[in-house]
């Protein structure tokens, strides 16, 4: 069971009061209504799915209720960072000793 | 191929068992294919074997970057129905199940297929109207499923609770009794077997760090951690690594990868004779030939490639597995292991060509590939020898989630009302 | 006397303390803190058990969870049976049965060992290469035999009896082991203040303690000194002590999962107390200090009842004061055999040889031997054994061959060395790396807040594990954010125990150009010979070599077998060891009880039951309930000897002549408020809210971003700025979900709030011509004539003196009323409404009719009409979907091509020829019933009933084309006959909709 950090609540909470939602930073189009066949698909289905860190989405469904975004690595299922939702994508680097970090987070 | 049979094996004993070939070579790769298949599992070992067998074509490697078999084909819980609600469903899983019967015989390899039925159990009454779709469904698409009524269902599966006064009583149960189980290693290591004997490679250890493709967009072949090896062909089989492979190629995937658990118990003399799932209470469960009750859990919520994930998935599962048999409350869990499932915005696979001229991909089976293994790997050996699908896997192209036309089992079940 | 083995004035028990049991019916007597192992020993019992396979007779391997052999069938009663129980760890208690499995009809003549004979032919994978003619054969024969002929123990087949509890607790410090590192480990950390958990699976702490009686500590024998650190720590506020506690599952984030044993080893356990309590422990830090597992030697004939493991005869004689035999002989490539043998030497056994197979052996250890008169063979093996049910004699030669003696000894003594017990930390993801120097598989990087120590760790000298112990705990401490200096000393030790010397595969005498039977793994009856096979055959992955084999796929999960069986196919690859490789470390360490997993979540607890305020009053009306999710609903009404049809007619036939009470409380309701209110329910409805006035309400429905129908519900505006929103009673919390996704991440900066409202609100629907008279004494400060309170409408007062939002609104077709009072009123307004209700001759009504009067109405279910396939237009609700908007969820992919292409399956109206026939919900229909299988299916029945009110059948379904189909012929073929169906519109009961304008 994951320990995850909800940036609004402030604090490490077990992975029960939380619901993944998905990708981050999926873009919904505006006007959606002029989009193209393709660009409905690559909104709506196709999905980054990386082997390592990925951008995504959680909600403290049983706390804040908020969604937030975090990072975290699907190879070690270990969370880089969580932040708040509508928050710029924050920019990971690995260091020398192979650990992702916020960059300028340093060692 | 020296051929398996008792008397071979009477012949070996007597002196100890020191006559075996090699069930599969083992050869350093060739510099050139005219298909490489990317990934050893049942799906991917089988199309090798059909492309040798029903097409002819026989200059093919099989990829893998692991141990053949090591995947989602040696982790999941072996279970073989078709009765799926729509007509391509049902065509394809139902061709698979064909295959099943007489397998062992095709590929001189005892691959257990038992037809020992699967049980699926309605808890409501959403569930009832559900399933009687599905029965409905089947009988006219020439699919065996029939409902039982609760009292039926113990009489088929002894141990199951149908107490009224279950927190979830059962209300009846849909039974295929063509469905069952296999033995998930001798599928793959029969159809390794019985392909490297028509001259398809099988090399193991071997990880494919990109596809090249040439000036007019065509595959050439894979990078690997052992070198380039050229193809004219590349079909991707690679379950929950697709995305990764396909985004070598440039081709970005509808997919995503989630851990998926099971479990064994310790085994015990039979008590359990077939197959049961229950979608409502959401378990299945089934006993190996091995004694040891085989348990399926669900998904856990976020994506990963760990193979592994949390115990309250498996908490969850064995509540309900106890729920519908309270008598296995003192068993014990002996093992647990995760694979990685991708899945398809409609939970049905994908057996396609791509946008990219010589490229297949087969994948999108979410939790629910083994079954379909052989039917699988049976059409998209037909899609790659003839660059267009068989008539079973063309409703499930790749461009489906452009247009729209979904084949969405799981939707068609919708939810409580 | 408990037993002719036991030792006088040797072990820890207490003679005079006896336990009877019984072991297949026969009577023996223990001691207080003996293992069943222990005890049948003491009784003269190692034949115990039978392998899986061969059904060899088999005895006690080990004296700890290693165990593969030694596994027992444990009741107390008809209702408690456990299979497969580990004798060596299970504690004997009075009355307790113990029962030998696998075999028939005794444990000594069992009819099975004729495979034994057969074994030549049953090797490793032999079942893949036969069993295939005739191919009916494997359904009807070949498998039910194999199914029957394996397993081991019966599972239980009454309910179990027991109960099983859950913890989840947090500390600084998890320490897992209760060894000497383990002890120093938690006793350093406790010290700084940090909270500290220590387990250890067995019941006192000590670990090896248990049977190195040359260690001591502090001056004193290490056992008594574990047992005094032990209580200090369990007297200390900040420290956890769990014995009977396994770890076994080490998950992200330092999540450790632990079972303990509360009440096995009782004689009468409290009913109140539970078998077995799960402890999950997020854990700043973990120490694990799981010590070492020793292993067995893998030569000819190495499985007779007698031959085991020499910790385990120590553990026996030192701990139990039980002796594993009087004629003892030792095989070893490892120095710590030799301290077992001097042990039983001392003790007054006749230990006749130590046959060492290595020519490298401690000065030392030779002239203690020598000085206690026990003869040791260096450079020698046992090449052979013989004895039925118990080892009688063993055969010895040089190493490399020669002239061969036979030594009589009625048990053998082993050890190849010790294997790190890995699991956990490698549970934890981390990597295992090959120590060339040891020969062993040591951790690596740690890559979670976790250390390993001690034995585990590969630390061998005393001194220097004493040392690792306290710094891990102070560190531990220290990183968990306890910075004060810990005043911690490590004790002074000293020790006379080595565990130098290892032999990994097979031994001397068993190798490659032998054809002996040299078993890896006891319990699958896996040989070295076995492993071999496969090998040859192309297995050249240990996962392979495994699954072919199944060595290591044991109850045990090949503690004793996995490093013999990968350091013999690493030979036969002529591999180094490290490059073939292990296989994955896997959750549970040891098996765990699937009660104790599950715990709480059994019947009632399996899932939350949700049930309405007003539910009491259902109850005493005689409710037959339906799950709805977790909702219990009324399903029907019926009176005294009425069936669930007659109920249900009667039911139709009140509403509609009368009035019906219905309660709707389950129905998902959203508070949605704020200024933007209106602009927020625009985005996520197709229809628009803009206009809507205060007061009134509309049928809304929503679309998932793809097009296809999501939810819906009436929603009413109770001021400009406050919506009262409801959604279908299963789609409650997916939609608050949706709709706060779509607020919070798409459009925030619209100000609008959603506040879930489903259980706040009691909904009484009352429908039919006499709704209004049975509401009307009820209600003040709100005008229910029909022109104040149209149809669709919303006003709030009181009812019952509770403050109520009333709804005119209807699912029936009827003059209806939807009375919403805070829940905690819902009972009493209920039973005053139905009081008047009942005079007036209006009846109460379940899902079932209310199923049946919106089907007369052609009213569809999300759900049932619909599923998650079926677009706005296909459900006939285009008139619901806004054009002029220029965003909505769904607005774009409505518009993809298959969402708007011909042929889409539309909803219709049905009716059979024959009226009194009923269609089954589910039913598929074709517009050819002659065509062959597979048939063309254009379409499927959704909804179905005996409409009582239209005096025939009704029933809606989707068609492809339906609504081009109005009035032709279709056809719902069934098993036994083929219903012909007309096509019809969806409405079947009045028509032009006058009714529900009462």
């Amino acid at each position: 069971m994951l320990l995850i950090h909800c940036p609004y609540c402030g604090e490490d909470r077990p992975e029960l009061e939380f619901r993944h939602a998905g990708e981050a930073h999926v873009v919904r189009p505006d006007p959606i209504s002029e989009i193209s066949d393709e660009e409905f698909e690559a909104y709506f289905f196709i999905r980054d799915n990386p082997k390592g860190l990925t951008y995504e989405r959680w909600r403290h469904m049983h706390g804040c209720a908020r969604f937030f975004n975090a990072v975290r690595d699907t190879v070690s299922d270990k969370f880089v960072t969580t932040y708040k939702a509508g928050n710029p994508k924050v920019e990971i680097e690995r260091g020398e000793d192979g650990i992702a970090r916020v960059k300028g987070d340093g060692q | 191929m020296r051929k398996y049979s008792i008397f071979a094996v009477a012949r070996e004993a007597m002196r100890g068992h020191r006559g075996w070939d090699k069930q599969w070579r083992s050869p350093e790769p060739k510099k050139s294919y005219d298909v490489i298949i990317v990934g050893a599992g049942g799906h991917g070992l089988g199309t090798a074997y059909y492309l040798a067998k029903e097409h002819g074509i026989t200059n093919v490697a099989v990829i893998e970057k692991g141990w053949l078999g090591g995947g989602n084909t040696g982790r999941n819980t072996t279970i073989i129905r078709s009765n799926y609600l729509y007509d391509e469903s049902a065509a394809l899983y139902d061709h698979a199940v064909k295959l099943w019967d007489g397998l062992s015989q095709d590929l001189n390899y005892n691959v257990m297929y038992s037809p020992r039925g699967v049980m699926m159990l309605a808890h409501n009454v959403h569930d009832v109207q559900v399933f009687k779709r599905h029965i409905h469904a089947n009988r006219l698409n020439g699919v065996d499923n029939e409902w039982l009524t609760p009292g039926e269902a113990k009489d088929y599966c002894p141990p199951l609770n149908i107490s009224k006064t279950a927190r979830y009583p059962v209300m009846g149960a849909a039974l295929q009794r063509r469905g069952g189980t296999a033995r998930h290693d001798a599928v793959a290591w029969g159809y390794a077997r019985a392909a490297s004997d028509l001259g398809v490679d099988i090399i193991q250890n071997c990880e494919v760090t990109g596809v090249r493709r040439g000036v007019n967009g065509a595959v050439e072949g894979v990078e690997t951690s052992r070198g380039f090896i050229g193809a004219r062909k590349v079909g991707v089989v690679a379950a929950g690594n697709t995305t990764t492979i396909m985004d070598m190629a440039g081709v970005r995937m509808p997919l995503e990868s989630y851990p998926l658990q099971a479990l064994v118990s310790e085994p015990v003399k039979p008590i359990f004779p077939c197959v049961v799932m229950s979608n409502t209470v959401h378990a299945y469960i089934s006993q190996s030939d091995k004694g040891e009750l085989v348990i399926g859990a669900g998904t856990d919520q976020y994506t990963s490639y760990s193979q592994t994930g949390g115990l309250h998935i498996l908490s969850h599962t064995l509540d309900a597995i106890c729920e519908m048999f309270p008598i296995f409350t003192r068993m014990r869990m002996l093992r647990s292991w995760g694979g990685i499932v991708d899945v398809t915005p409609d939970r049905s696979p994908i057996l396609s060509k791509t946008p990219v001229p010589g490229l297949f991909v087969n994948c999108g089976w979410g939790t629910g590939g083994f079954k379909a293994t052989p039917g699988s790997a049976h059409v998209f050996a037909h899609t790659i020898a003839r660059d267009e699908p068989h008539a079973i896997n063309a409703p499930f192209s790749l461009d489906r989630f452009r247009s729209g036309r979904l084949i969405d089992e799981a939707a068609a079940a919708a939810v409580a009302h | 006397m408990s037993g002719t083995n036991r030792i006088a004035g040797k072990g820890r028990l207490v003679p005079a303390r006896t336990v009877s049991f019984t072991f297949d019916g026969r009577r023996l007597t223990g001691v207080e803190g003996d293992t069943l192992a222990s005890a049948l020993i003491a009784n003269g019992i190692h034949l115990t058990g039978r392998s899986f396979k061969y059904h060899r007779p088999r005895g006690i391997l080990s004296a700890g969870p290693e165990e593969p052999n030694a596994l027992i069938d444990i009741s107390r009663s008809s209702n408690t049976h456990t299979p497969n129980v580990r004798a060596t760890v299970q504690e004997v208690f009075e009355g307790m049965t113990a029962q030998s499995q696998n075999r028939w009809p005794s444990l000594s003549f069992d009819v099975g060992a004729v495979n034994n004979l057969f074994s030549p032919i049953f090797a490793a994978g032999f079942y893949y290469k036969t069993f295939m003619w005739p191919k009916a054969a494997w359904k009807h024969f070949y498998e039910p035999n194999i199914r029957a002929a394996a397993g081991l123990g019966v599972s239980p087949k009454e309910p179990d009896p027991d109960r099983y509890a859950n913890r989840f607790i947090h500390c600084d410090v998890l320490v897992v082991g209760g060894g000497i590192a383990g002890l120093i480990a938690a006793r350093a950390a406790a010290e700084t203040g940090a909270s500290v958990v220590v387990c250890d699976e067995q019941p006192e702490l000590g670990g090896a303690l248990h049977h190195e009686i040359d260690t001591r500590i502090d001056g004193q024998e290490g056992f008594v000194w574990a047992q005094e650190i032990g209580s200090e720590l369990a007297g200390m506020d900040n420290v956890r002590v769990l014995t009977r506690t396994t770890a076994f599952a080490y998950q992200a984030q330092n999540m450790v999962d632990l079972v303990e044993r509360v009440s096995e080893h009782f004689a009468n356990p409290d009913k109140l107390v539970p078998r077995e309590r799960l402890w999950q422990v997020r854990a700043r830090r973990v120490i694990v200090a799981t010590g070492a597992i020793e292993r067995h030697m893998v030569f000819a004939q190495n499985d007779r009842p007698g031959i085991m493991l020499a910790s385990a005869a120590r553990t026996y004689l030192n701990h139990y004061g039980v002796a594993v035999g009087s004629n003892v002989a030792v095989y070893t490539a490892n120095d710590s055999a030799y301290r077992a043998a001097f042990d039983l030497k001392q003790a007054g056994i006749a230990v006749p040889v130590i046959v060492d197979a290595r020519s490298d052996v401690d000065a030392g250890l030779l002239a203690e031997a020598e000085a206690l008169g026990i003869q040791v063979l260096t450079d020698h093996a046992v090449v052979d054994t013989k004895g039925g049910l118990r080892l009688k004699s063993v055969r010895i030669e040089r190493v490399g061959g020669g002239k061969s003696r036979t030594v009589e000894a009625d048990a053998l003594i082993m050890s190849a060395g010790w294997t790190p017990t890995l699991h956990l930390y490698s549970q934890s993801r981390a990597k295992v790396v090959w120590d060339e120097e040891s020969a062993r598989f040591l951790p690596g990087k740690a890559v979670q807040e976790m250390v390993t120590i001690g034995a585990c760790n590969g630390t061998d000298a005393l001194d220097a594990l004493l040392e690792e112990a306290a710094n891990a705990g102070m560190e531990a401490a220290r990183l968990a954010g306890f910075a004060g200096a810990s005043g911690y000393r490590a004790p002074d030790a000293e020790s006379l125990t080595s565990r130098r010397g290892a032999l990994m595969g097979a031994a001397p005498g068993a190798g490659p150009e032998t054809t002996v039977k040299a078993f890896v793994d006891y319990q699958n009856d896996v040989t070295a010979k076995d492993i071999r096979l496969a090998v040859r055959e192309g297995m050249h992955s240990i996962e392979h070599v495994k699954r072919f084999t199944t060595n290591g796929m044991a109850t045990d999960q090949g503690k004793t077998s996995n490093i013999h069986g990968l350091a013999i196919a690493a030979d036969m690859l002529d591999k180094p060891i490290p490059q073939v490789g292990l296989t994955t470390f896997r959750l549970p360490y040891t098996p765990v009880t699937f009660g104790a997993i599950v715990n709480h979540g059994r019947d009632r607890l399996f899932d939350p039951t949700r049930k309405t305020a007003i539910h009491k009053s259902h109850e005493a009306l005689g409710a037959v309930f339906e799950d709805v999710g977790q909702w219990k609903r009324p399903w029907y009404y019926p009176k005294a000897g009425e069936t669930m049809h007659a109920a249900v007619d009667r039911e139709c036939r009140t509403v509609r002549e009368t009035a019906g009470l219905f309660d709707a409380s389950t129905l998902g309701k959203i508070e949605v408020v704020g200024p933007d209110a209106a602009k927020f329910l625009d985005l996520i409805y197709t229809n628009g809210w803009q206009k809507l006035a205060p007061g009134r309400c509309k049928y809304g429905i929503m679309l998932r971003e793809d097009g296809f129908i999501y939810d819906d519900g009436v929603v009413g505006r109770i001021a400009e700025d406050r919506f009262h929103v409801t959604t279908t009673t299963g789609g409650a919390p997916r939609v608050l979900h949706h709709m706060e996704d779509y607020l919070q991440t798409e459009f925030p900066d619209l100000r609008v709030w959603l506040t879930s409202t489903t259980d706040q609100w009691s909904v009484i629907a009352v429908q039919g011509p006499k709704a209004r008279e049975i509401i009307a004494p009820f209600v003040e400060g709100i005008d229910i004539s029909n022109e104040a309170i149209p149809h669709m409408s919303v006003r709030e007062g009181t009812v019952c003196g509770a403050p109520a939002r009333l709804f005119r609104m209807s699912f029936t077709g009827e003059l209806g009323f939807e009375v919403n009072v805070p829940a905690d009123y819902g009972r009493a307004v209920w039973d005053a409404l139905w009081a008047r209700a009942q005079d007036l001759g209006a009846c109460t009504y379940g899902t079932e009719t209310m199923h049946v009067l919106r089907a007369e109405k052609g009213y569809i279910i999300v759900g049932q009409d619909t599923d998650g396939t079926v677009t706005a237009d296909d459900a006939g609700l285009s008139w619901a979907v806004a054009k002029s908007k220029p965003d909505f969820v769904g607005i774009r992919g409505m518009k993809r091509p298959d969402l708007v292409a011909s042929g889409r399956k539309q909803l219709v109206g049905l009716l059979t020829a024959d009226p009194k026939q009923v269609l089954e919900e589910g039913a598929q229909i074709v517009a050819d019933p002659n065509q062959p299988v597979p048939m063309k299916m254009i379409g499927h029945v959704t909804s179905s009933y005996w409409s009582e009110n239209c005096g025939r059948s009704i029933a809606m379904a989707v068609v492809a084309d339906g609504r081009a189909l109005m009035g032709k012929t279709l056809y719902v073929p069934m098993p036994h006959e083929v219903i012909k169906v007309e096509v019809t519109d969806t409405v079947f009961f009045d028509k032009e909709g006058d009714r529900i304008n009462g």
